[in-house]
């Protein structure tokens, strides 16, 4: 059963790896869905397992490693798991793209700015003959694409070094080299939260822009709940390895109901005052011995008896969901 | 006059560099009252770091002076007596980096007690059993090695070394921004009860104006080199008169519907901050500034006093 309209659709998603003291059981049964133009976010702590379930889209994560006993990820209704090498690289190429969190990582500081990206620009408009453009229209869309993401001066860009660009601009560069392969989906991992306030708003609003203009999916990941929030659509809460919680960002924002979500909205320093109330207490779990059942009943101070069996998804009105018993009708 | 426990008036820190001088801190006064926690914030970039350092003695000023409890310190490290370094610690921003990866914690906690002479080695092992439990950390982490710790956990050791001295005045150098929000939660209403316990002030750096709202008494905001906004806390969210300070405020990502109202309507940030080596004349933030004047690129303006206990350094403001 295939939700009408939607472009990605995960179900039911186990990722574990294999390392030398056993099996790291990190993804444990995620349910996801972005729709066609839709903008979601994705937000949880550091370890939760947002980047893993983004690389598993991809498809990038470590083979030797990465074992996947369970589930789908439908893309277009075709399961991007089950797609052989090639087909996989027709998607990256034309289909889906992702930004990532530390943009002088992702470029290659060896290589002209303008190289990297007209690669990228004729390896995205290969056709079925396997013919690309031309030079001189790489050139041209090379130049536009870098107007559109707001550099000074495109011609002379595409000669600089990623060394020569200040950490705004190398993250706008990797913006325009995602936004050039990304017909369907963008993944912004982190877009500009090494940068400063005044960058990352810069960045995260001409995204916006961008996207809505290109009509693009997007899924932005955060751990900086405010980033995601005059952003996206719908939002999704993430907690070691599971999806806790989703709602229409506006709702979630102002009534988090899993404790885990309500803990994590409590925490975040308000512009307001007042103090911060106590984080939650614990931490996240181990992946190797990970509890049975709901992942935060160790940490939660609702925990019941039933708790120790895996909650699913309960439908609380208005499309939000949240994977606890409390909300068990 | 003995209401300040820091005040450090003109300090100037510049690099030399193959590119030119980097002048990092250029001029910058400000105070830091018995038991209160004020905020530096800005920029990376904009020489917040630089001036926590040179406080500390890491850095010996280009020029200035700066005071503790009426004692110069701007000699530089060498010449200040240990009884000093005793009062001023420091709690550096990555954990990771900043613990000895090859010390047990035990061994981390005690250093410093050792250097200054304040327990016998027989003892020392229930000193740092005292420091552990008053950091909420149990007591089988004594034997543990740095890497067997989560971030926040390394944090907390951090923190515990900076109180091994007793000191009266730490420096927290980003102490959260590596964190994530439960954990910082955890972190920053533990600092703030030390405070309070242990009759301690701090110069607090971040970046993270929300932060700063909810921790310090008053804030200094920083740019390139220079503060160009002080006041309290609560006067300096309800009323921000510098541009830069305005362009914050409006970057930042908030949470709740009350906090977008507080938010200055009407400003976007534009520009990003320019290279030290090459700062703009005149008002260095000029360039990026939306009420920018025929003045602003030939004067630097003077600080003047807004109202009481606030300052803002910009030709919109005259005194």
């Amino acid at each position: 059963m295939t939700i009408k309209n939607s472009l990605i659709e995960i179900q039911d998603l186990h990722v574990y790896f294999q390392i030398y003291e056993g099996l790291l059981k990190v993804l444990n049964g995620v349910d996801f869905t972005v729709k066609k133009g839709e903008k979601v976010g994705l937000i949880g702590e550091t370890g939760c397992g947002k980047t893993t379930t983004m690389k598993a889209i991809m498809r990038i994560l470590p083979m030797l490693s990465t074992r996947i006993p369970k589930g789908k990820i439908l893309f277009d209704g075709k399961d991007i798991l089950e797609m052989s090498q090639k087909e996989i690289q027709h998607v990256r190429r034309r289909n889906i793209s992702m930004v990532f969190q530390d943009p002088t990582a992702a470029l290659n500081p060896v290589f002209k700015v303008g190289d990297q990206l007209m690669d990228v620009i004729k390896y995205s408009n290969i056709d079925e003959t396997g013919e690309s453009l031309s030079d001189e229209e790489i050139e041209a869309q090379a130049i536009q694409v870098l107007k559109e993401v707001a550099l000074p001066d495109p011609e002379r860009m595409l000669e600089n070094y990623p060394i020569q660009l200040s950490g705004g601009m190398r993250q706008r560069a990797c913006m325009a080299m995602a936004l050039v392969s990304a017909r369907d989906l963008l993944i912004a991992d982190e877009p500009g939260t090494n940068l400063d306030v005044t960058i990352q708003d810069q960045i995260l609003r001409l995204l916006s822009e961008l996207v809505e203009a290109k009509g693009t999916s997007v899924i932005l990941i955060s751990h900086a709940l405010g980033a995601v929030r005059g952003l996206v659509d719908r939002v999704y809460v993430m907690y070691a390895g599971n999806m806790i919680e989703v709602a229409r960002t506006d709702d979630l924002f102002a009534d988090p109901l899993h404790p885990y979500a309500n803990g994590l909205f409590r925490a975040v320093p308000k512009l307001t005052g007042g103090g911060i109330p106590e984080g939650i207490g614990g931490r996240i779990p181990e992946y190797l011995n990970p509890p049975k059942g709901c992942r935060f009943f160790p940490r939660c101070d609702k925990a019941m008896q039933i708790c120790k069996e895996k909650p699913p998804f309960f439908d609380v009105g208005d499309a939000h969901e949240v994977a606890c018993y409390l909300y068990q009708e | 006059m003995t209401e300040e426990i820091i005040g450090v008036k003109n300090l100037k820190k510049y690099f030399e560099t193959s590119m030119g001088t980097v002048k990092a801190v250029d001029g910058i006064s400000f105070s830091v009252k018995y038991g209160e926690t004020f905020g530096l914030v800005g920029e990376s970039g904009s020489g917040k770091s630089t001036t926590a350092y040179t406080v500390m003695g890491i850095y010996a000023p280009t020029d200035g002076e700066i005071n503790f409890e009426g004692v110069d310190l701007s000699t530089g490290i060498k010449k200040r007596p240990k009884s000093l370094k005793k009062k001023i610690q420091i709690v550096f921003q990555d954990p990771g980096s900043s613990l000895n990866p090859k010390r047990t914690v035990k061994q981390i906690l005690e250093l410093p007690m050792r250097v200054h002479g304040i327990v016998e080695r027989k003892e020392s092992k229930d000193k740092v059993l005292e420091l552990l439990r008053l950091v909420e950390l149990p007591d089988e982490y004594l034997e543990r090695y740095p890497r067997e710790l989560g971030g926040g956990e390394k944090q907390i050791v951090a923190i515990a070394r900076a109180l091994a001295t007793n000191p009266s005045f730490i420096t927290l150098d980003e102490p959260t921004s590596a964190l994530d929000v439960s954990m910082q939660a955890k972190i920053i209403n533990m600092l703030i009860r030390f405070q309070k316990d242990l009759d301690l002030s701090y110069l607090f750096i971040t970046h993270n104006l929300s932060l700063m709202r909810n921790v310090a008494t008053r804030i200094a905001i920083m740019y390139l080199g220079k503060i160009c906004e002080v006041a309290s806390a609560s006067e300096f969210f309800r009323n921000p008169l510098h541009p830069y300070t305005r362009m914050l405020l409006s970057s930042i990502p908030v949470v709740t519907k009350e906090e977008e109202e507080l938010k200055p309507k009407k400003i976007t940030s534009i520009g990003e901050i320019p290279s030290p080596v090459n700062v703009p004349p005149g008002c260095s933030f000029h360039p990026r500034c939306p009420e920018k004047m025929d003045i602003c690129p030939k004067d630097d303006p003077m600080t003047v006093k807004a109202e009481k206990g606030h300052t803002v350094k910009c030709h919109l403001y005259k005194p």
